[in-house]
């Protein structure tokens, strides 16, 4: 059935699909036994069909969907109880402040004992809570892939996400022998902490894993670019059948192939680019998370760092140097 | 497209025009290179705001010189305690610029008794006292950051008997669930971020360190965490705010704590700190029983409040002088026309224990 007039011509659209196939839903592969059963039903809606499947549903929620999500409320409500607080409960204020807001981590004092709620221990309660839910989620990611007979990339990738979190919220901090290393929950906060953090441990850039987790973050950028422009540029050959084209090379992937030849010398082919896409985007929080472990615990000061090991760059200087006033003798501290 | 889609879209480019429009700063946008090419050391102007801040910060013409000779001061008048030995006609001068420049409104009356002049009953003389010796003391001992431009009460006070910028410790609500971090609203003191509200508090009225980063490669000892990083980072915030510049007209864009690659104002900012940790410890802080005594002010005004939330004194910061000028007024000098405001100061300061005996 067409939801369009009779007299459409057929067109290949690649992002927005004016005509729309409406059959009956499909429910999805059956479950096994002992599994819960899929939520919401299925139904169309229009909007998402012109930019991807109309189909919306159903939900596979079960028992670590269900957790995954009652820990993340737990953490969201504590996080944003603790802000509505932090403003004496003015609902209006809280929106004006909210991108100002945060729950912040216990003071250093505190090292990594638990303290009162107050003064950081809410920020333990809906870190641990937090952390419970995204590791849920992970879980089911796994399971769920499983259940179809995929394999588990989309797991191990948001493992690489979790993994930086954890280096941040958790790992680094123990190290440090403290909570108060940690982020603080909040928008303009993580940022300036984030700014903070670098300066502290004398410029970041200079950080050989920062430096490849920009690598691997622009990389999959750029790497999203070209792949995606390479496939649309091929719909007209239905090169966005990449699957097929895997095992059966047809035109689109031979005029793919060799664009790229001719223009950098080299191309990834129709299954190797979704590894190169895959292993960058992991590779930007993983090597991003030893960044950041590595700072602090084994380089307190990477300008300095980089320094000793002679890559960075002397630059001529168009004033003569000064020295450290507070090393004068007599001076005011 | 259905009418829910074009509202929806109306609706978008409404808000993002909004948002353009009352969150950027509009164009023009100068960069001035300060540095060796490439490595960020630029500063940047909006020569159409600079123009109005040019405008705002205009040293007003100065009265002529008078005549040196003559009787002095303190053989005609009484309880003339640090100007006296300036002739009359000097004295006279200086008295009228400073009535200028601190109460051109109230007029003599914001601080005499004009029955009796030479009464100290009047506590914004008793203050003004101890400002003036203030205003020698920067003149004379600071040099290292006021050089020979030097201050007078103009460069603080513009006209206004309590001069705009100022500051008091923060009081913190403490709100049940969350408790007080000195941070996470939109801190005036720190240009709109979210990093602590009174920077001030420990770093120009306490000596805390200001410096965070290590001299050394490796971790050897320095416990500062990332959170006490914040309050330096929002004292510089507070302190490139003030002076209408970025963080490279004092820092190597890629060392900020290295001594030996930063531009030489930073030398500068750095003696700056020292003497406003001084002025409001040894100046300001010293007369909170007058201003507790007199919390609105003197009885004909201007009825504005003398003392902070917490009842302190309201301080001094790098904004009190420079308010938004990388030097203040620009660099035009100003104490030069007035001699009297760069000598040792012969009396002593006035002290808090003989404030509280008084």
């Amino acid at each position: 059935m067409l939801t369009k007039s009779e007299d459409w011509k057929p067109e290949y659209q690649n992002l927005f699909t004016r005509v729309q196939v409406r059959g009956p839903t499909y429910p999805g592969v059956p479950l096994p036994a002992g599994d819960v059963p899929r939520e919401g039903g299925t139904r169309f809606v229009h909007l998402f069909g012109r930019f991807g499947d109309a189909q919306v549903g159903p939900i596979y929620l079960g028992q670590l969907g269900i957790l995954s999500i009652v820990f993340g409320f737990i953490a969201f409500e504590i996080i944003g109880l603790n802000m509505l607080a932090q403003v004496n409960w003015n609902v209006s204020e809280f929106f004006r402040q909210l991108f100002w807001l945060a729950l912040e981590p216990p003071k250093a004092e505190y090292g990594l004992r638990i303290p009162p709620l107050r003064e950081g221990g809410w920020w333990l309660a809906a870190g641990f809570c937090l952390t419970v839910s995204l590791l849920l989620w992970l879980a089911r990611t796994f399971q769920r892939a499983r259940q179809l007979g995929m394999g588990s990339h989309v797991g191990w990738a948001f493992a690489a996400a979790i993994w930086l979190y954890l280096v941040l919220g958790f790992i680094r901090p123990v190290l440090m022998g403290s909570w108060s290393e940690a982020v603080p929950f909040g928008i303009f906060p993580h940022l300036d902490w984030t700014a903070a953090f670098s300066i502290r441990y004398g410029n970041l850039f200079y950080n050989p894993f920062h430096a490849l987790s920009i690598v691997f973050l622009y990389g999959s950028v750029l790497l999203f670019a070209m792949h995606g422009a390479t496939i649309l540029a091929l719909g007209r050959y239905g090169g966005e059948r990449e699957i097929e084209l895997v095992l059966d090379r047809g035109t689109a992937a031979e005029r793919g192939g060799l664009f790229w030849r001719w223009t950098m010398g080299f191309n990834a082919s129709f299954e190797s680019i979704h590894r190169w896409a895959w292993w960058f985007a992991i590779l930007t929080p993983i090597t991003g998370g030893i960044g950041i472990l590595l700072t602090g615990t084994v380089v307190d000061n990477w300008y300095l760092w980089a320094v000793d090991r002679h890559f960075a760059p002397a630059y001529p200087q168009l004033w003569a140097p000064i020295a450290d006033p507070a090393l004068l003798q007599g001076a005011p501290r | 497209m259905s009418l829910t889609a074009k509202l929806g879209l109306a609706f978008a480019g409404l808000l993002g025009v909004l948002v353009v429009l009352f969150t950027f700063e509009r164009p023009p946008v100068v960069t001035a290179q300060l540095g060796f090419r490439g490595t960020g050391m630029e500063q940047v102007v909006n020569p159409r705001l600079r123009a109005v801040s040019v405008a705002a910060n205009r040293v007003p013409e100065a009265p002529e010189a008078a005549d040196p000779d003559g009787d002095r001061a303190s053989e005609i008048y009484e309880n003339v305690q640090l100007l006296g030995d300036l002739s009359v006609a000097q004295f006279g001068r200086i008295m009228q610029a400073m009535t200028e420049w601190v109460s051109p409104v109230q007029g003599c009356a914001y601080c005499h008794n004009v029955e009796n002049m030479a009464s100290d009953e009047v506590y914004t003389k008793v203050v003004t006292r101890s400002m003036l010796s203030m205003v020698r003391t920067i003149n004379v001992d600071w040099t290292s950051h006021v050089v020979q431009t030097g201050v007078t009460c103009y460069t603080c006070h513009r006209g206004q008997p309590v001069p705009a910028n100022n500051w008091s410790t923060l009081v913190e609500g403490s709100p049940g669930l969350a408790g007080p971090t000195g941070q996470n609203l939109a801190s005036n003191a720190a240009a709109g971020s979210s990093l602590p509200r009174d920077p001030f508090t420990p770093f120009l009225l306490g000596d805390r360190n200001i410096s965070v980063i290590s001299p050394g490669s490796m971790p050897r000892g320095n416990t500062t965490d990332v959170r006490q990083t914040e309050w330096t980072y929002a004292l510089m915030m507070h302190m490139s705010n003030s002076l209408g510049v970025n963080c490279v007209y004092c820092h190597n864009s890629r060392a900020f704590s290295s001594w030996a690659q930063s531009p030489p104002p930073r030398l500068n900012a750095w003696h700056g700190i020292r003497m406003v940790r001084q002025i409001n410890n040894e100046y300001i802080v010293p007369l909170t029983p007058l201003w507790a005594a007199n919390p609105r002010g003197p009885a004909d005004g201007p009825q504005m409040a003398r003392l902070g939330p917490g009842g302190d004194a309201l301080k001094v910061n790098c904004a009190t002088c420079h308010q938004g000028a990388n030097k203040p007024f620009y660099g035009a000098p100003m104490a030069v026309d007035y001699p009297e405001l760069s000598r040792i100061s012969a009396a002593p300061v006035t002290r808090r224990a003989e404030l509280q005996t008084r």
